[in-house]
């Protein structure tokens, strides 16, 4: 646990002294946010209704940053050889990264949920089932990005190539999240919490598969 | 996960020229096209039409052979990828890129077929609310990134275990698909498995296995060519490098015996000359570079003089 905390303290620290993923990743989907208000005509009962869906979408875009980010700094000194050398076990490094990327992208949720409701005039019904959902979304988000973010690693195509393998493999997750969301934010007459059980079960099933291929893919970088 | 070295080939070489047919592929080539005109006989004038459906009902002598076979494609993919990590075997690497790649051909045709049968009978060509739909694209699209991903990668060992990865994270998405209309029967308007409820009877049920018949048939044989294929490929690469080290190799004997043979050349211009040669590229440079120091040290000292 204590090598887990470490590289996620690491990655945080980085974050916090660069200031890169507040600067530039955050103004980023906050300016998405407000292109869909523009093409959707400022028409607000669209807007309303379909906020759970623009809300993942812009997370799914924002994590594809902040994974790039987290694997950049990584690259660019060759530190992944450090983390080899380090010791730590493959499946440790992968928890402590992907525990970095989710705090990051659970910071940006916040602000983007407040957006949505002075933008869109959104109501959340049920905060609890916001909380919970997003928890787990975010989980699985960010472990299955971790896993894909190293598998990009090394190639000139990595801005290319990550978006094209991760955003197949989180559609299962967007749609859980859109329609968790849709009950929370009482867009839509759904059972949000056994969506948000499925958001947990990808949580769990990537966070493994991860931890098990971490390792491997690692030895290659 | 302990790490494992890809092993070589363990498949008995394939004579280059030879290309990818033999006589039992072109038996089964030849079975194949029988087949496929027996089968068109069969769909289109020996059945009859649906009540309701009428003569799109014929689709399904495609549609549901191909998206059955798919799930063999994606499987072969994903045993030939578990081979790769446990036993580090190029061969199931080779396999896993055929079924990978005829899975996808086959998913391409099972929503393509889908797309064309569902607009007559749902009249609409594409439901985004359809969970059946919806997952069979995104497996399609999980192994589409699979295939582009093995074209980013240069070194076949690096490629052959991070794509094994990939195969394995997207066979995940095999079951959702499979039951999707089971798990998601309100949100889907794809029927359950017409197989499984005992519908269908007499000769389109024939007809039905038929096509799984040909289909499987036509899978096998593209399978065993593209696996054959990929081998020669493979051999190719092989061969082109172990080219490049003996080239490599015969240059650096040459400069030697050269060297040998001339011995009053400077021992600067010999270790310039060694940027050339073969094995260590870093070293030759590094050479020439002591070298290049050292004569320019000479020339310093000339104009002093």
């Amino acid at each position: 646990m204590h090598e887990i905390v470490a590289v996620a303290t690491k990655d945080l620290r980085i974050e916090w002294r660069s200031k890169v993923v507040a600067s530039q990743v955050l103004p980023f989907a906050v300016i998405v946010l407000v292109l869909f208000g523009l093409a959707l005509d400022a028409d607000r009962g669209t807007l309303r209704t379909f906020t759970p869906g623009l809300f993942w979408v812009t997370v799914l875009f924002v994590a594809i940053l902040a994974i790039q980010r987290s694997v950049a700094v990584e690259t660019a000194s060759s530190a992944f050889e450090a983390l080899r050398l380090s010791g730590a076990a493959g499946w440790k490094v992968f928890l402590g990264k992907a525990m970095a990327v989710a705090a990051q992208l659970a910071a940006i949720e916040v602000v983007m949920l407040l957006g949505v409701i002075i933008l869109y005039r959104t109501s959340v019904a049920d905060p609890m089932l916001v909380v919970i959902s997003a928890v787990a979304a975010t989980i699985a988000i960010s472990t299955a990005g971790s896993l894909y973010g190293v598998l990009a690693v090394g190639m000139g195509v990595r801005d290319t190539i990550l978006p094209m393998l991760l955003l197949p493999i989180l559609a299962p997750v967007l749609v859980a999240a859109t329609r968790a969301f849709d009950d929370a934010l009482n867009t839509a007459a759904v059972n949000g919490w056994t969506w948000t059980v499925m958001l947990a079960c990808f949580a769990v099933l990537y966070a493994i598969i991860g931890s098990v291929a971490y390792a491997v893919v690692l030895e290659d970088t | 996960m302990p790490t494992t070295t890809v092993r070589q080939p363990e498949a008995p070489a394939i004579e280059p020229g030879s290309g990818t047919g033999s006589p039992k592929t072109r038996i089964l080539g030849i079975a194949c096209l029988v087949g496929v005109v027996v089968l068109f006989v069969f769909a289109f004038f020996l059945t009859e039409e649906d009540q309701v459906q009428g003569d799109v009902v014929r689709m399904i002598y495609v549609h549901v052979p191909v998206a059955i076979i798919e799930y063999f494609g994606f499987g072969i993919a994903a045993v030939g990828s578990v081979m790769v990590l446990w036993r580090g075997s190029m061969w199931w690497d080779t396999a896993a890129v055929a079924g990978a790649e005829l899975g996808l051909l086959y998913s391409g045709l099972m929503i393509g077929t889908g797309v064309i049968w569902g607009r007559p009978t749902w009249n609409t060509w594409w439901e985004w609310g359809d969970a059946r739909l919806m997952t069979s694209l995104m497996l399609f699209l999980v192994y589409l990134g699979y295939l582009a991903y093995r074209r980013t990668v240069p070194d076949a060992e690096t490629r052959a275990r991070r794509s094994a990865v990939i195969a394995l994270v997207g066979i995940i998405n095999v079951p959702i698909v499979n039951r999707s209309v089971e798990w998601w029967a309100n949100q889907t308007l794809h029927q359950q498995s017409s197989l499984s409820d005992g519908r269908l009877e007499d000769l389109t049920l024939f007809t039905l296995a038929m096509g799984f018949v040909v289909f499987g048939m036509i899978f096998v044989w593209l399978l065993i060519h593209r696996f054959r294929f990929g081998w020669l490929e493979r051999q190719a690469e092989m061969h082109g490098l172990e080219a490049a080290l003996a080239e490599r190799r015969a240059q650096r004997d040459a400069d030697i015996d050269e060297s040998l043979a001339h011995p009053g050349v400077s021992e600067g211009d010999d270790m310039r000359g060694g940027d050339d040669m073969g094995g260590s590229d870093d070293m030759a440079a590094g050479s020439g570079d002591v070298g290049e120091a050292a004569d320019g040290a000479g020339q310093q000292s000339g104009d002093q003089a």
